[in-house]
Parts: C-alpha cells; structure tokens; sequence
C-alpha cells in the first residue's frame, strides 16, 4: 500500500483517541509520572504524553507477556485433564504514541517467534494490536537508531505514524490497510496533508557506528579480551534484558493450586548466572564476560545471520536501566574499531 | 581525589594490590566501577557525591577475584559490607585493602583492617533523607495500610534481579528462589510471586543489610526495594542491639542462638 | 502420553513405555533416530529426553531417564497407567540413510546408551544396510548398566559385537566383560577406521579422552558423531538457552559430527 498523507489537528487528536476508546478499543499510551514514562492501560487523554523520550520498560509486553499462559491442567485420581488456552479470546490493542525503533521492535521480536516454527500464542497477539505511531521530535545520548537502520521518522511496523508539525497539528502517515481502516471510520477528523514536511520536524540522532561493521567484526571476536575488560562491573541481573524491546528469552513454569494448574511462559535473560546451567552442575556460561558476549552476539551476530533481522532497535533502553552504566552503544562503537 | 590516585598507584607500583576497585566517570553524567590494574591509569579514578554504588559486590564476583589482591574505595557502608563479608567468610581479610573515605569524602588511611574496624565503631550511620522520610512515612502506616503499599509497589516487579545483584550481601550462587525442590517461591512475576521474593530478600538480610541503599538505586522501575531490608536493619538493632557490619566478627543475629537470650520461646 | 510399562534399569534409571492416549496422534507421530522430547509432569515442568526406542518400532516410545531433579523427580514416582506430557519430535537426527554400506561403531558411557539405543535399534532392525556393528558400552558399575536384557540380546546376535566395561572396582565376582574406562577398552579393542561411522554419546569426560583415541586409530573429523546436551526449555529455537554460537542445540542439534563440533565456540 503507498503511504497516504493527511493532516490532524490537535484537538482533532483527541476526538481520535476518545472516539477509538469509545468504540470499546483498549489503548496502550505512554503517560509520564515522577519523571518516568511507562505506557499505561486506557489512561484519560489529558495524561498522556507527546514529550517524552523513552518509556522505560518497552511495548513487548503487549505481544509477549511477561507471565504467558500456555495450557491449563486439572489433576486428580482420574488422571489429568488438559485445556488449551482459547487464542481466539486475545483482545484487540491499540498501541498509541508508539516511537518508531519501538515499532521496528515488533519485527526483531517476529523474527524469532515466527522463525522455523510459528509461535501461536504470540503472533495472535501480534495480529490483534495497531500500532498508532509518534515520530521522536527529541532524543538523548543514549539513542542510536540511526545506527541500526532506523530513523526518528520511521514507519516499518506503525500503521499509522504521527509527527508534530510546528503548529502543535500533526502529519499523519497512513501505513497499512488496518491504518487505513482506523483512518476511515474518523475521516470527518482528518484533513488535507500540509506542506511542512517530516523531516523538518524530528530529532536529530547522527549515526555513531556501522552495524554490518560490527556484525563482521563479532565472527572472529568470541575470544577476543575486550569482553573480559568491558563486562567486569556487569552484575548480571535482567534489568537490561527485561526492558529490551527485542530481547525474547524465556522460562516455562508450572504453577498450580490444589489440583488446578497453568503453564506458563515467563520472561528470563541470557545474563542471569543460572541460565545455562544443567542439573549436573556443569554451565557452558560460567561467569559473566560469557553471558555478556551472547548478549551482544546473540543481538548483533546471530540474529542476522539465522534470523535475518538484527535483535536490536537502538532504544537506548538497556543503557539507561542499567545499574552500573553498562553502555551498550558506548561497547558497539568499540566493537566496531575492534 | 589526587590522594585516591596517589595511593592506588602506590598500592599498584608496589604489587601490594593488582587491581584497585574504583568509580571512574561513565556516560551520561553518570559514574561506574573502575578495575584499575595499569599503575598509569590511575587518573581515571574519580570520586564525588556521584560514587554512591556499592563496590563491595565486586569483592565476592569470579572474574574480579581471578585478577589478583584487591584494593577497593570504600565509603563507609562499603567498609561495613566488607565487615559482613569477612564475618561470613566471603572475603579473606588478606586479599582485600581498603582506600576509606570518610564522611567529609576524604582518604583514610588504614594501614590494615583492624584500623578500619575501630573507625567504624565510632562512624555516624546516616541513610538519606529521602529514605529516611520515606521510612518515617511507612512507619506511621497501619498494618492494612503498609500492606497495600507493598502489594501496589511490588505488583510492577518483574523480577529482573538488578537490586539482589547489586547487593554485596545476597551472593548466593544459587538464591531461594532459584531452588526448585521443593519451589519455595513462584517463578513468575505476579503478585503474590513477588511479595514472596520480597518478602524472602529481607528476612534474608535482617541483620546484614548495612543500609547502602543500592538495591533500591539499581531497580529500573524505581520500586524502594531497600526500604524493606532497611527497615530490617533497624528492627535488628531494636531488637538485639547491633549494627550491621560494625566487626569483622559478626554474628548473625537470626542463626545465632545464645544461652542468655533475653526471648525464651526458643527454650 | 500413557506410562504403559516401567522398567527399572539402574539405580535412579528407569525406562518409560509411552503410548499415545489418542490413536490419531499415534497415527501422525513420526521421527527419527536422534530427535528428542519434552516430557512433562503437570504442577512441575517439562524435562528434554531423547527418545530411546527405535523409529521402526512403530506404536508407542520410550524414553530411559536418570532422577537429577525437580520434573525427573515427578516422572520417577510415577506409576503404570499414569499421565505424562509430551511434544516433540525436535532435532535434527542422525543420517544413517548416509552411513549406508558402512560398518558402525557406538560408543557410550553411563546414562548416554538411551540416546543411542534408538540409533542402534534403528540400524540394527534395517541390518541389511550395514557392514560389522560394534558397541562399546561402559559404566561405573555392573549396577549401572542400562538395558540389562537388550545388553545380553545384542551379546547373542551373530551380527554385532558388543563390549562392555565397567571402570575399575566397579566389577562384581562373576562379571566378564572388560574393566576399565571406555577410551581405554576402545584403544584394545581397536576397530579399524576403514568404513567406519564412529558414533559417541556420554558424559564429556569420556568424550573428551575418546576423540584422540578415535583419531589414533584414524577416524576422521567427518565420520566421528556425538550428541550435544545443552539445557533446554522450548525446543524449537526461540527460548535462547540451548544455542552455541549461531546454532541451537535443539534445532541444529543435539547430533553433530566433530567437525561440527570443531568449528562451534566454546560454549557447551
Ligand atoms: C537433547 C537432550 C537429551 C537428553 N536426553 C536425556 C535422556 O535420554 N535421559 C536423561 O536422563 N536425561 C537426558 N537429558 C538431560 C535431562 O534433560 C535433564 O537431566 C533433566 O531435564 C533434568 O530435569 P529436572 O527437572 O529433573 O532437573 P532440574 O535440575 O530440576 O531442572 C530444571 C530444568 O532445567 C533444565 N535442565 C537441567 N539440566 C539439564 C540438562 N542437563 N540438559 C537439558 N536441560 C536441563 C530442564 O529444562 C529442566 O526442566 C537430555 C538433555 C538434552 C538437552
Ligand atoms: S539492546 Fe538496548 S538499545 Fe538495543 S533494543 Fe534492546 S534495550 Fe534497546
Ligand atoms: S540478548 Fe540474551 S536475553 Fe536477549 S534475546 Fe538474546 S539471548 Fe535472550
Ligand atoms: S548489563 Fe547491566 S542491566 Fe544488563 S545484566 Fe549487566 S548489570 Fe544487569
Ligand atoms: S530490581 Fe526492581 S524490578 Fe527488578 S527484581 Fe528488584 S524490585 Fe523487581
Ligand atoms: S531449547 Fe529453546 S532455543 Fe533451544
């Protein structure tokens, strides 16, 4: 589908957002409180933000929760009864004011769930959110998208991207079908797109490294020293990996109470120190520059080469929750010299 | 500052130490841990307001270990974690030299440990006043009212661990809730899950917790984890009349039975 | 999945016959000779076996397991007629449509004969296809020994040779077969590397000292096998635990050839 231009005006954007959540639309949009932003479940209009730089935790949660449930059991004498989770159920999403490295972020995550064998539970998920997107009009240091093929104007995975013109109306970008669709049912609130442009209108984050320099330099890194030196003060917790938009790793869990039960799937990191470890007590990741290293190949090695998309969208996430500064741009511009 | 550098090189040129745990600056207006181990590379040594992470979890970590005799700058609650490891085995006094900054931010000099410990029995202990205000308010909370404080906080968590592996004092190899025969704690991260990993962190470091505070500064979600195990340190002084990490020679206040104990439900 | 039968191998070992409580999926299910499973205990978690019966044995499976932990814990007080959890097949599988005309030679320690007994059964039950089939099995024990009776059917059979070891001081009075560790018995046995596929699966120790062996007697990286065995959770690519470099053990692997082998990272 070509892309389609049209202008909102501010108000108008409001009417938009009352009018989906009118229709019984649930809506995901970030609200900042206690200077932090997280993105919040059916927040009123008023408090959701256009100024932020970066929620802290990202969207993946809408897609892949932290807590999954896969199957439900009841045991008892007669053995056990199994169900399955009903993924027709899965309620529809609207995802507002979503930046675009978070949008491309759907796709790095699509590349694993839907790689060889297709994940069920999370691409009914997937097919049940639209994605309103909102152009990033600021960044900070700690933002590379630039650097990982994207753009603080993308639209890879919005289907319909936002942009604050200088008149505080916004550009919208009619991406797909179902943006087209959302766009359709409120054209008495869209208008003829103005002449300002996009680009005029987004932040300016300048490209610090090239990622298939980085890429090529990783095949013949694994016993390079620099992960040793960089990795020292990483204390190995999940902090980056759970905030991470891309990062997929989990655990299956039971839980039960009395004779009923659920499967479930929960997030997990490749940097916790148990993650590898087998009953026998042997663990291939022994210490932490190894747990490191798969984090850094895992999103700039493998994942190119066997899933053809890199696991990383330049949020600059994991840089900011990180307890002890463990820079991920600041390591990728070293590598890329290495 | 200079003094920091000054003496960590001295310690390095003269292979007293191998390696000098710092803070140097990171990114972003921000300060990290330094592992210093070239005696040229001192400068990088920093120290300000800024340097308020708890070296001391380095101490206890493989790769660090593996790179010879440690000097480390400590603050005071870092002097008091390394009390608490030495108490418990964790840190061999020999393998460790302290570069102690006192409460004006100035380098003390301990010419061995036992110098370190006298300091401390006559250091102030002082949490923020942001905590402190933040305990005060707690404190006047109903039982009712603490708990659906607690419940609402944790409810967030999503157990991604940063404030146990910031702690100097949780180095578990394999933590509680990691042990799965039987599975004393949920896995997952939902409520009830993690009021019980919560829960279990601060009776863990009752008595331990040397009020550092990094537990609650490493959580990306800005969950005041550390006002649990805080609370703990003064519930333990309350009720048996210690301090945390005063000694190298400290006695865990919940595995410690004494014939004299003034309770006598254990009798 | 229904516990059809449970054969006690060893201390802490048992053998699972499993059947499919619903014919249809008895009907579909299909694999082969290398590929595992997830088994599972409803209320404690899903555990990776390899599947330990032949492909040509249609029907039902087997799986032989050691109690290490919390699920292998669950599935060994289980009883006949119970339940258990079961997907798969995953993996990939050893090529013996590719080892056709050859002569085969297993080699395992301990626990590691169940991955192999399904490719020794599988070749064993398509004999026609092979040269000389020998299989070397060591174990701590007399004890330890699993398969007690396929052991003693395979000693009968004119058509493979099998030697058994246990290590030193793990023999019983009237044991006869060989004592000592398994890359030592290799080096006396010392098979010819001419047309032989050398398979290898137990514990990395053995692995380990029974490559320079295999190579002394001039196997080449190509024609020596093993089965890798990284922990697990999903299976099929996407839960990150299992990977070595680029390649996941649960979907790349568990079987490589050394060569294989030689150019992973050290990471397992
Ligand atoms: C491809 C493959 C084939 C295997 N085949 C067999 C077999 O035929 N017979 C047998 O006895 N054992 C086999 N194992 C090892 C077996 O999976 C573990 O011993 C078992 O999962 C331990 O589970 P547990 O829940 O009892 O232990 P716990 O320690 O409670 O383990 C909890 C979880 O850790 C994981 N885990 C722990 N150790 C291992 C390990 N060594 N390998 C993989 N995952 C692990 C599992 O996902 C398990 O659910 C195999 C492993 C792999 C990867
Ligand atoms: S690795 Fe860091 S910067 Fe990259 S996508 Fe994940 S959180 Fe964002
Ligand atoms: S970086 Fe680590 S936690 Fe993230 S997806 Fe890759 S292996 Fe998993
Ligand atoms: S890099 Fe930072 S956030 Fe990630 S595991 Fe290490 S300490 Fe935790
Ligand atoms: S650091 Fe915060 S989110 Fe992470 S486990 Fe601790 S309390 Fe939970
Ligand atoms: S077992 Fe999940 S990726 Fe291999």
């Amino acid at each position: 589908m070509e892309i389609e231009k049209k202008l909102i005006k501010k108000a108008s954007l409001e009417k938009l957002f009352e009018k989906l959540q009118a229709k019984g639309n649930k809506i995901f949009a970030p609200v900042s409180k206690d200077g932090k932003t997280e993105f919040q479940y059916n927040p009123s209009y008023a408090e959701v933000t256009y100024d932020h730089i970066q929620t802290t935790q990202s969207l993946k949660n809408t897609v892949f929760p932290k807590i999954e449930n896969l199957i439900r059991f009841k045991t008892d004498r007669s053995g056990v009864e199994v169900t399955e989770v009903d993924l027709t159920q899965v309620q529809s999403l609207v995802l507002w004011g979503v930046h675009p490295c978070d949008a491309a972020g759907f796709n790095a995550l699509k590349s694993i769930f839907m790689w060889d064998y297709k994940d069920e539970y999370f691409n009914s998920r997937l097919q049940k959110i639209a994605v309103i997107g909102l152009s990033c009009h600021k960044s900070d240091d700690n933002c590379f998208c630039t650097s990982v093929g994207l753009n603080p104007g993308g639209t890879q995975g919005c289907d319909i991207l936002l942009t604050k013109l200088s008149s505080g109306d916004f550009l919208a970008e009619i991406i797909t079908e179902k943006g087209k669709a959302i766009v359709t049912e409120a054209s008495e609130l869209f208008e003829t797109a103005p002449s300002e442009t996009k680009e005029g209108n987004l932040a300016q984050v300048n490209q610090q490294f090239s990622h298939e320099k980085v890429t090529k330099n990783l095949a013949g890194a694994f016993e390079h020293p620099f992960w040793v030196e960089n990795s020292l003060r990483c204390i190995g917790c999940g902090a980056c990996a759970f905030v991470c938009p891309a990062c997929a790793c989990f655990d299956i869990q039971d839980e039960t109470k009395g004779k009923n039960g659920k499967r479930l799937r929960c997030w997990d990191s490749c940097g916790f120190g148990l993650f590898t470890i087998h009953t026998s007590g042997h663990n291939p990741r022994e210490v932490q520059s190894q747990r490191w290293r798969q984090r850094i190949l895992h999103k700039f090695s493998y994942m190119p080469e066997r899933n053809e998309s890199l696991g990383c969208i330049g949020c600059g996430r994991c840089s900011r929750a990180c307890p002890v500064d463990m820079n991920i741009l600041e390591q990728l511009v070293s590598l890329e010299k290495l | 500052m200079e003094s920091i550098r000054k003496k960590a090189k001295e310690l390095l040129d003269s292979k007293q130490v191998q390696v000098i745990i710092g803070y140097e600056n990171g990114t972003s207006n921000k300060v990290r841990a330094a592992f210093i181990t070239d005696p040229t590379q001192v400068d990088r040594l920093i120290y300000d307001e800024r340097c308020t992470q708890n070296l001391a979890v380095y101490l206890v970590k493989h790769e660090v270990k593996h790179l010879g005799k440690m000097g480390i700058v400590a603050t005071i609650p870092v002097m008091r974690t390394i009390n608490m490891l030495i108490s418990e085995e964790q840190v061999k006094p020999e393998n460790v030299v302290v570069l102690g900054i006192g409460e004006d931010g100035k380098l003390l000099d301990f010419p061995d440990l036992t110098v370190m410990e006298s300091f401390l029995q006559k250091a102030k202990i002082e949490i923020t006043a942001k905590d402190k205000e933040a305990m005060e308010k707690l404190k006047k909370m109903t039982t009712q009212e603490k708990f659906d404080y607690w419940s609402n906080a944790l409810e967030t968590c999503f157990k991604c661990y940063a404030c146990r592996s910031s702690c100097p004092l949780c180095y578990c190899t394999r933590c509680a809730v990691e042990c799965n025969q039987p599975q004393w704690i949920p896995v997952q991260a939902n409520k009830n899950g993690n009021y019980e990993w919560h829960m279990l962190r601060a009776m863990h470091l009752a008595g331990r917790c040397v009020s550092c505070g990094d537990c609650g500064r490493a959580c990306p979600l800005d969950i005041p984890v550390h006002l649990l195990t805080m609370h703990m340190a003064e519930e333990s002084k309350r009720l048996f009349g210690v301090d945390s990490g005063f000694s190298m020679k400290m006695e865990s206040v919940l595995s410690n039975y004494k014939l004299d104990d003034k309770d006598n439900f254990i009798q | 999945m229904e516990v059809e039968k449970i054969t006690e191998e060893a201390p802490e070992v048992k053998t699972f016959r499993l059947k499919f409580k619903n014919p249809e999926d008895a009907e579909k299910f299909e694999f082969k000779a290398g590929q595992f499973g997830e088994y599972s205990v409803m209320g404690e978690g899903e555990s990776t076996f390899c599947i330990a019966s032949a492909p040509t044995r249609k029907g039902y499976i087997e799986c032989t397991f050691r109690k290490a932990g919390r699920v292998t814990g669950a599935l060994a007080n289980l009883e006949e007629g119970e339940t258990i959890g079961f997907r798969g097949p995953y993996g990939n599988v050893f090529p013996i449509d590719e080892w056709k005309g050859k002569n085969l030679l297993y080699i395992a320690g301990g626990i590691a004969l169940p991955p192999m007994r399904c490719v020794i059964w599988n070749t064993l039950d398509l004999r026609e296809n092979y040269k000389d089939i020998t299989i070397i099995y060591g174990a701590r024990s007399v004890e330890d020994l699993v398969y007690k009776n396929e052991l003693k059917e395979w000693e009968e059979r004119p058509d493979v040779k099998l030697v058994t070891t246990v290590d030193p001081g793990g023999q019983t009075p009237d044991w006869k077969g060989e004592i000592g560790f398994v890359p030592t018995v290799l080096e006396k046995v010392a098979p010819s590397s001419k047309d032989t596929i050398a398979i290898v699966c137990g514990p990395p120790i053995m692995i380990k000292y029974t490559f320079p062996v295999l190579e002394k007697l001039g196997f080449t990286d190509e024609t020596i096998y093993t089965t890798l065995e990284n922990r697990m959770k999903c299976g099929f690519g996407k839960c990150g635990r299992c990977n070595v470099g680029k390649y996941f053990v649960c979907k790349d692997g568990p079987v490589f050839t050394l060569k294989q082998l030689k150019e992973l990272p050290d990471e397992y």
